[in-house]
């Protein structure tokens, strides 16, 4: 079982989670974050005093997959997310150790 | 034909008194303004504290302008003494003003409920008080305010009211020939000068002014708090100039109170007008923050003289405070003055611009606004230093730092005000 962690522009959510519904992906976690990679901040003002707006919001969003569908749903996720200009996101991918529906009890690929 | 008279008369008495208890209404509602407007301009976590100053600071302003500060400022006597109650306001007592009223005619000074001068007169109080609520924020210690606020309100004011309005000698020396309307000095200065004083003893926010000079802005939480605040203050400020005439009930003065109302609309979308455009042309683009001060700067600087002049003439006062108050902003924090809602600059700077533009628009005399406005703003400035001195010395006025990192919400009230974005 992998854990996909997507960091993407929050307008291409709709987006994401439709492509992501339609490959069968059933549950998804989304949290507002800010954050920045080699996109680049720029000044604002306010009240004629400068500062750097380097922190972007973003949305984290998690999906929780099995081994046999990772590649399909990295595809997916990039697909929709990407829009060709700077600060698109980036997609990291870390194992999961054990998963368990909390209803039910059930555990491991059940629990996904 | 004489019992006629007497009703016309009756009329006028209740028309004059509806007139100051309606317009004392408008101005008790610029509280919400304040509240709404510095809650807008300050961070999330002082939120619920400088809600409560400005709730508490009006209960204050009103209970000591009661006890002592109307009969330091206008001889009302203490507690109100002077006031007819409703009890002592029988037949006879009717009969009397009606007596009276007959024998002034219809001239400038009818009679009207001496309760309804009271209300008039408290609202404009507490309006004084709250413009040193926004200066001092997100670092005060709300009891070290509210204590100050007794003396601001019950004496301070009181004693510069009773030498301008109250046309008292100032302590038997001089009397002064100055000239302000709704109170650009008398109200506004004051306060502006009240927290200049608190604010140099307070000391700016942490982190606001770097070492090399550069100044680190601190955005407020909610804009349409802020903006709700400002529109709700431009509404308010028809009772505090249009009250100022102080009657209504005749053909002369009906209209100089449509005239104050439109000159204060005026002046107020001049002086947003004047700040929109040095936002544009400063910054490139139009801070909202800075068009809101602007709008009040507008109304602040008519309120010296909303009567006299044209309302072309009263937009343009509006648009020169406007533009005078964005450059005020700038120099304060030049000078490292951390004034997080402007009112330094809004109520002083522009109040002063105000009570100048008398000499122009209402043939004021120079002399005599400039010793107004020295009188009003030595003997506030030099009280209040004062006082916050004493009670920097007793109980201290700043919250220390861990506080006010972690927000005044929490140090000051123990109630944060957006909750569920801390502890869900």
């Amino acid at each position: 079982m992998k854990m996909i962690n997507a960091i993407i522009k929050p307008f291409k959510l709709d987006d994401v989670r439709e492509a992501l519904s339609e490959i069968g992906v059933q549950g998804i976690t989304v949290t507002e974050v800010k954050g920045f990679g080699r996109q680049k901040g720029h000044t604002e003002l306010y009240r004629g005093a400068e500062y750097v707006v380097d922190f972007l919001p973003k949305l984290k969003i998690e999906v929780a997959v099995t081994d046999a569908s990772l590649d399909q749903t990295i595809e997916t996720i990039t697909k929709a997310a990407n829009t060709g200009k700077i600060g698109d996101g980036k997609i990291f991918i870390s194992d999961i150790t054990q998963a368990i529906r909390i209803r039910t009890g059930e555990s491991g690929e059940e629990a996904i | 034909m004489e019992s006629n008279l007497n009703y016309i008369f009756e009329l006028q008495y209740a028309m004059d008194t509806f007139y100051f208890l309606v317009t004392g209404a408008l101005v008790m509602w610029m509280a919400a303004g304040f509240a709404m407007l510095e809650a807008g301009l300050v961070r999330s976590k002082n939120t619920t504290e400088i809600l409560a100053k400005n709730v508490s600071l009006f209960a204050v302003a009103c209970t000591m302008y009661m006890i002592c500060g109307y009969a330091i400022m206008y001889d009302g006597g203490v507690f109100l003494s002077g006031i007819t109650t409703v009890a002592e306001m029988d037949d006879a007592a009717v009969a009397a003003v009606l007596a009276s009223s007959t024998e002034a005619g219809f001239g400038d000074m009818s009679d009207y409920s001496g309760a309804s001068d009271f209300f008039f007169q408290v609202v404009f109080v507490a309006t004084a008080m709250s413009i040193v609520s926004g200066a001092v924020a997100e670092r005060m210690k709300l009891w070290a305010f509210l204590f100050f606020a007794v003396v601001m309100t019950g004496l301070i004011y009181p004693m510069e009211g009773s030498w301008t309005w109250g046309g008292a000698s100032v302590f038997g020396m001089f009397e002064l020939n100055y000239s302000d309307y709704a109170g650009s000095g008398i109200v506004h200065l004051a306060g502006a000068a009240a927290a200049l004083a608190g604010v140099l003893l307070l000391g700016p926010r942490k982190g606001k002014y770097a070492a090399d000079g550069s100044v680190k802005p601190i955005p407020g939480a909610n804009m349409p708090l802020a903006t709700l605040g400002t529109f709700i203050l431009w509404m308010g400020w028809f009772g505090f100039n249009g009250g100022s005439t102080l009657k209504l009930g005749g053909i002369g003065v009906a209209n100089e109170v449509a005239n104050v109302f439109l000159n204060t609309n005026a002046a107020a979308a001049g002086g947003l007008i004047g700040a929109l455009i040095v936002s544009r042309i400063l910054f490139g683009k139009a801070d909202l923050t800075m068009i809101l001060n602007g709008a009040l700067a507008g109304l602040v600087a008519i309120t010296a003289d909303p009567a006299s002049p044209g309302p072309l003439a009263s937009t343009i006062v509006g648009l020169i405070g406007g533009i005078i108050v964005v450059f005020s902003i700038l120099a304060f924090d030049k000078l490292k003055i951390d004034d997080p809602v402007g009112a330094l600059s809004v109520h002083g700077v522009v109040g002063i611009f105000g009570v100048m533009v008398v000499c122009v628009t209402g043939g004021a005399s120079v002399s005599g606004q400039i010793v107004g406005i020295l009188t009003i703003f030595i003997w506030v400035f030099v009280t209040s230093f004062i006082v916050w001195l004493i009670l920097k010395m007793i109980m201290g006025i700043r919250v220390s730092e861990e506080e006010e990192a972690e927000g005044v919400d929490m140090s000051e009230c123990g109630v944060v005000a957006y909750p569920e974005f801390v502890n869900n």
